[in-house]
């Protein structure tokens, strides 16, 4: 298994690599690779060009504080996942982290070439869905903020245009009374999400302000359960309103997707009890985050 | 010197763990070639045209062949070993020329310069198909639509096979209080050993010698075939040579059109080729395992008494038959019907079928497990009918540790056993009755939790010679092992088996050791070169001790008499009188052990020839071949516990106890590890490993990504016992130790799940026993419990 | 398109020219020689691949030679220090770790990893750490307690003196 020929770029600055991307029209940008490397060893894809935005200075790192979370395109996922700042502010970013590959994967994978890649069975996007992310792209005409749940359009198919360098991810940090969590049907053995389910839950005065429900792995791109909202808020977050609000979980998932291991019923099924066990999860982290 | 018994560590380690491990792909020669192989995405297509114009022009490519170039230049067939009555053998070329007849099947080959270069060479060879309709499950071979797969095959089917006593059968069944039905499938395997296969090559144009590096469990009977058989250089000008082998599990016993091409384009260029499988190459080329379709009926007195078993068996072989295929249904399957148990009237028969499907041969255990896995879970299915402890069913019915040796009703005499106290054992270790009230506490609450129990025979050790051939075998069995002492002392053991991951460098050294009074650091052993050890069987069915080490011990009791025969001259005393002191090394007169001559010394004298009694040749170089008397028969008892989550399927494996008796055990530390392995392994089986074949013939499961393979996370640390009833028949005592954990783990486990599942009424289901099967299965019965989930308070 | 790199490996320099498609271990394998890194599947999934690169455990059958341009790289053959074993080696063979060792040394380097980001790893933490990394042998059992035995061991000294460059 070896990819076929491509050339080999590695610019020096984000500038320099935007301006590649626009020379060569079929280019891909490689960043830690375990996306992209693979894909191109089955030869399912071929770009002529490959540009490595690894080393661009500024590109990697985590800036958390009570005000937001900003992590660079370029941060491992290691470095998600053990990052004591993130701990603090964002606990349920580390855990998805750690929920990637293995160990091996983890220190090469980057969160800007997962989310670049857009696998439906990918763990990332689905907990920025529920976090309520923004995606930041860089372009020649310079930044713009997107929304996770515009940026993920298909499957392998995101918001970025030709020539965009996903350079940041910004996630709002979490508040007192505000819990997340995620979890994970493990495919036994790409390790890759039959189903992610990540839950967000605001408190306030012992009943739900906001939750956010988001479900990876079922369909080509993460859905965000909208209905588990409406039906929660205001309510106080009992095992029967939150057994009722996942009720809604399967209308949620139109044309699930099925393989040898989990058909698209069972994944359907899954995304039920892991939704349910989710988001008890994130209201007992609610209650106590100070 | 009391090696053996002891928990030496290995010899062999110190190159694996430093990355020094010479595998065959390691292997650069100068001017050396990179092959790489163009192969059908069809399951079943015709070839109408071959145009590999482009990939000779590509730019590193040397040349570009097809099967019609082998056929030309006189390669023979790939040839099946094991010919049972009327059996009809599909023609397989090594590549083939008319017809894929599954997905892998080899078209053409590139030579090139790099192996990248290779790779994009195949790309450009423009194969036209026209597909074929295809099948994969081997029950269907005959049905109305399924085209003739080869020409030579009516039917799909390559052979039928039965063995038992059918009157007393019939009679079981027609007198029993109680029969158990059920229709089992043994799904598809890939072995998947850790290092995939590649051969590497070497021409020499002036001698007219062929090398060839293969990544074999037995290099001499691969040079048998590659002599007589497809490649045809003869014997005495061949060498092959299977150095570090990264693990078998059967899938490299088998003569593969690789180790034919890769020497037949080093001697058609003039230059060293060298072929190394990707894994996805793997999956669609190694020959993979089990594969059964199964209606199996048991009898039983209403007592708990098993009178008989009854079982038809449609064996999936794939699209050709592998070199050792046809044995595996047959002689290694039905001969174990009877189990642990005294039951009389057993029968089975086998359908060998030809299908879309890649090869199909030996994979650890090799008929022996599914022959268990077919026994197992009808016992298991029988006590929870006449609701019985199954532990008390089975024991109710096992043979007496004072009727060895024990003729069954299917051919095989066991040679020796106790299976009481291995269950005994067992349960103790399990505390087995605690284990059950705990878990009528867990399902009183709703959990469900599975205790499994299996109770699984082997033959192992092939194999008597004339008792192979009488059963279809085209070679024998038997082992050939040398001692060489060097006139220092020194001593080279080289034996026909071969390791590849066993531990036999470190084990025959122990055994040497012991049988000569030597120190294990004076012993080499050498296996894996015919150009070292010319004659040879290798290492499958578990026999490297039992057959491999038998032979080694009869060539150190032929230096032992050697060395009296030289201590007696030069102490003038006669033979008879000699003693040789296994302990120390040295032989001496009886009663005069302060006069004793040492080892080194005779070593020495026996080759400086100066004072040999009269006519004793000079030199200390013994060899011997063994055939074995009869299989040795391991036997165990596992116990599983598990814990499925009721809401996804989910299985938990959390205890697991094995007690095995694979009589007198040369090295502990290394059996109970084989034991672990084949623990992991035939999980792999119950829970997560499949071939799975769409209709068309695609492997849907070819890479890792999607066969799922055990990881150390699923286990628990396992729990592991040992009896020994010594084997009475070979010389070290030992029966196989490498097949028994996967035989009785993998039906130990799918006996736990089933267990677990009982209370909703759920009588079987199929492996792999995954959530989603599991799940599907708890929906069914609409008596799905709701998972125990520790909600927050203020509900 | 060829391109220099210049690697560090086992603390020598090492340089080639390479097409941008070769991958690390066959730069490894193949342009030095150096065969204890070993290819067991085509998918990023057994870990026998694994190196470390700036002292991190990753699967060099998933990165470009050109990637590591500039980086120290470990290999099995480089752990073992003036003729000692490294403490993971010894526990390797003290507890019969390994049966065929094609999987061992991607094993060993992972286990380097484990023990670096957890020293006290208990058994079944290490398990999940072995998350990456099949073999077909042992079961396993044998390679965890012989990473838990390590642990008493004394840390290995630190080669790479660099920090990641992704």
């Amino acid at each position: 298994m070896y990819s076929t020929s491509f050339d080999y770029y590695r610019p020096k600055n984000l500038k320099e690599a935007i301006t590649l991307l626009r020379k060569h029209k079929d280019a891909k940008l490689l960043a830690g690779g375990h996306s992209l490397i693979p894909a191109m060893k089955l030869r399912v894809s071929s770009p002529s060009a490959v540009i490595d935005i690894a080393r661009i200075r500024g590109l990697d790192g985590i800036k958390a504080s009570k005000s937001g979370v900003r992590i660079g395109g370029m941060t491992t996922h290691a470095a998600v996942e053990s990052s004591k700042d993130l701990h603090k502010t964002c606990p349920v970013l580390s855990e998805t982290a750690g929920h990637i590959g293995d160990i091996q994967v983890r220190n090469r994978g980057t969160i800007g070439g997962s989310l670049a890649h857009a696998d439906p069975a990918a763990d990332y996007p689905t907990v920025l869905l529920a976090l309520d992310a923004d995606i930041v792209a860089t372009g020649a005409k310079g930044k713009r903020k997107i929304p996770a749940d515009e940026f993920f359009v298909d499957l392998f198919t995101t918001g970025l245009k030709a020539g965009e360098v996903l350079t940041e991810v910004s996630v709002p940090a979490m508040k007192a009374g505000q819990g997340a969590c995620y979890l994970k049907h493990r495919h036994p053995a790409s390790s890759y999400a039959v189903v992610g389910v990540a839950a967000f839950v605001a408190l306030k005065n012992g009943v739900v302000k906001e939750a956010r429900l988001a479900i990876g792995g079922v369909t080509s791109t993460p859905v965000l359960v909208e209905s588990v909202d409406a039906s929660l808020a205001g309510q106080p977050p009992s095992t029967k309103a939150i057994s009722e609000a996942c009720e809604d979980v399967p209308a949620a998932l139109e044309y699930p997707l099925g393989d040898v291991y989990a058909s698209g019923e069972y994944r359907t099924h899954l995304a039920t009890v892991l939704s349910r066990r989710a988001l008890t999860e994130a209201v007992s982290r609610a209650k106590k985050q100070k | 010197m009391g090696y053996v018994g002891s928990s030496v560590k290995r010899v062999e380690d110190p190159r694996f763990i430093q990355g020094k491990g010479a595998y065959v792909a390691n292997i650069e020669l100068p001017k050396m070639v990179y092959l790489a192989v163009k192969r059908s995405p069809y399951g079943h297509a015709k070839i109408t045209k071959i145009n590999t114009k482009k990939a000779k022009a590509h730019p590193g490519v040397v040349a570009v062949f097809t099967g019609q170039d082998l056929i030309d230049s006189g390669v023979g067939v790939m040839p099946c070993g094991w010919n049972v009555p009327d059996i009809q053998i599909p023609v397989r070329q090594a590549l083939t020329v008319d017809k894929a007849r599954h997905v892998g099947d080899g078209i053409a080959v590139v030579a090139a310069e790099h192996p990248y270069i290779a790779a994009d060479a195949v790309e450009l060879i423009d194969v036209s198909y026209e597909p074929l309709p295809a099948v994969v499950d081997a029950r269907k071979t005959t049905d109305v639509g399924v085209p003739q797969i080869h020409d030579n095959v009516a039917e799909n089917t390559s052979f039928e096979w039965s063995l038992g006593d059918k009157e007393a059968c019939d009679k079981a069944f027609s007198e029993a209080d109680h029969i158990v039905d059920l229709e089992l499938t043994n799904q598809r395997l890939i072995a998947n050993a850790m290092e995939p296969r590649a051969c590497v090559a070497q021409w020499n144009h002036a001698t007219e010698e062929m090398t060839v590096w293969t990544t074999s469990q037995n290099p001499q009977p691969i040079r048998l075939l590659l002599s007589a058989f497809t490649l045809g250089i003869p014997e005495n000008r061949l060498r092959v040579i299977s150095p570090d082998v990264g693990g078998g599990f059967g899938s490299k016993i088998f003569h593969y059109p690789e180790e034919v091409i890769t020497p037949w384009i080093a001697r058609e260029i003039n230059r060293p080729a060298k072929w190394v499988a990707t894994r996805s190459e793997s999956s669609v080329t190694d020959s993979q395992g089990r594969d059964h379709i199964t209606l199996a009926r048991m009898a039983l007195k209403k007592d708990g008494e098993i009178s008989g078993v009854h079982v038809s068996t449609w064996a999936n072989m794939g699209g050709y038959l592998s070199t050792f295929a046809p044995l595996i249904p047959t002689a290694f399957y039905i001969t174990l019907f009877a189990g642990l148990y005294k039951m009389k009237g057993v029968w089975g028969e086998v359908f060998g079928t030809i299908t879309n499907t890649v090869p199909v041969d030996a994979y650890r255990g090799a008929g022996r497990p599914e022959a268990s896995y077919v026994i197992e879970r009808l016992v298991d299915v029988a006590a929870h009918e006449l609701g019985m402890d199954p532990v008390e069913l089975r024991r109710k019915n096992f043979i007496g540790k004072d009727e060895f040796p024990y003729q069954t009703p299917v051919a095989l005499q066991y040679d020796s056993g106790d299976y009481h106290a291995i269950f005994d054992k067992a349960t103790s270790i399990a505390n087995y009755t605690k284990m059950r009230s705990d878990q009528d506490e867990a399902r009183s609450s709703g959990r469900l939790v599975g205790v499994g129990v299996s109770g699984c025979i082997e033959a192992s050790g092939p194999a008597p010679s004339a008792v192979a051939g009488a059963l279809g075998s085209a070679v024998g069995f038997w082992e050939s092992g040398v001692v060489r002492v060097h006139p220092s002392g020194k001593v080279t053991v080289l034996t026909g088996s071969h390791s590849h991951g066993q531990g036999h460098e470190t084990t025959f050294a122990q055994i040497i050791a012991d049988e000569l009074g030597i120190d294990m650091g004076d012993i080499e052993v050498v296996h894996g070169d015919t150009g070292r050890i010319p004659f040879g069987m290798g290492t499958y069915g578990s026999r490297s001790a039992a057959v491999g080490g038998s032979a080694l011990v009869k060539s150190a009791e032929k230096v032992r008499e050697k060395l009296k025969k030289i201590a007696a001259h030069q102490l003038e005393a006669s033979v008879e009188d000699m003693v040789y002191d296994q302990k120390e090394g040295k032989v001496y007169v009886k009663g005069s052990p302060d006069k004793a001559k040492p080892f080194g010394e005779l070593a020495f004298a026996a080759y400086s020839a100066h004072n040999l009694p009269e006519g004793l040749e000079p030199g200390l170089d013994e060899t011997s071949f063994y055939d074995p008397a009869n299989f040795t028969f391991p036997n165990s008892a596992h116990i599983a516990q598990v814990e499925i989550d009721p809401e996804t399927g989910e299985v938990d494996i959390q205890r697991y106890i094995a007690v095995d008796d694979v009589g007198n055990v040369i090295n502990p530390m290394l059996v109970e590890a084989q034991i672990q392995g084949g623990i992991a392994q035939g999980a792999g089986q119950a829970l997560w490993e499949q071939g799975v074949y769409d209709e068309n013939g695609q492997l849907l499961t070819a890479s890792l990504m999607e066969y799922a393979m055990p990881r150390a996370h699923a286990f628990p640390r396992f729990e592991i016992g040992r009896v020994e009833t010594p084997s009475p028949h070979n010389p070290l005592g030992v029966k196989g130790a490498g097949e028994m954990g996967t035989i009785a783990s993998t039906v130990c486990i799918a006996n736990a799940v089933m267990d677990a599942l009982a209370p909703l009424g759920i009588r079987h289901l199929d492996m792999p026993l995954t959530p989603e099967k599991i799940w599907n299965a708890i929906s069914a019965v609409g008596q799905r419990t709701t998972a125990k989930v520790e909600y927050f308070g203020g509900d | 398109m060829k391109l220099p790199v210049s690697i560090a490996v086992n603390g020598s320099a090492t340089s080639s020219e390479v097409e941008p498609r070769l991958l690390l271990v066959h730069y490894l394998r193949d342009v030095l020689g150096l065969t204890g890194t070993n290819v067991g599947c085509d998918t990023s999934q057994c870990g026998s691949c694994t190196v470390l690169i700036d002292g991190e455990a990753v699967k060099s059958c998933t990165v470009l030679a050109v990637q590591a341009d500039g980086s120290d790289i470990t290999t099995i053959e480089g752990l073992a220090q003036d003729g000692e074993l490294h403490p993971i080696q010894q526990a390797f063979w003290d507890n019969h770790g390994l049966q065929c060792g094609f999987c061992t040394p991607g094993m060993i380097l992972t286990a380097t990893e484990i023990l670096k980001k957890n020293p006290r790893a208990d058994e079944h933490e290490v398990r999940h750490g072995l998350e990456g990394n099949i073999c077909r042998c042992t079961g396993y059992e044998n390679i965890v307690k012989s990473i838990v035995a390590a642990q008493s061991a004394k840390p290995a000294k630190k080669r790479a003196s660099k920090k990641g460059a992704a």
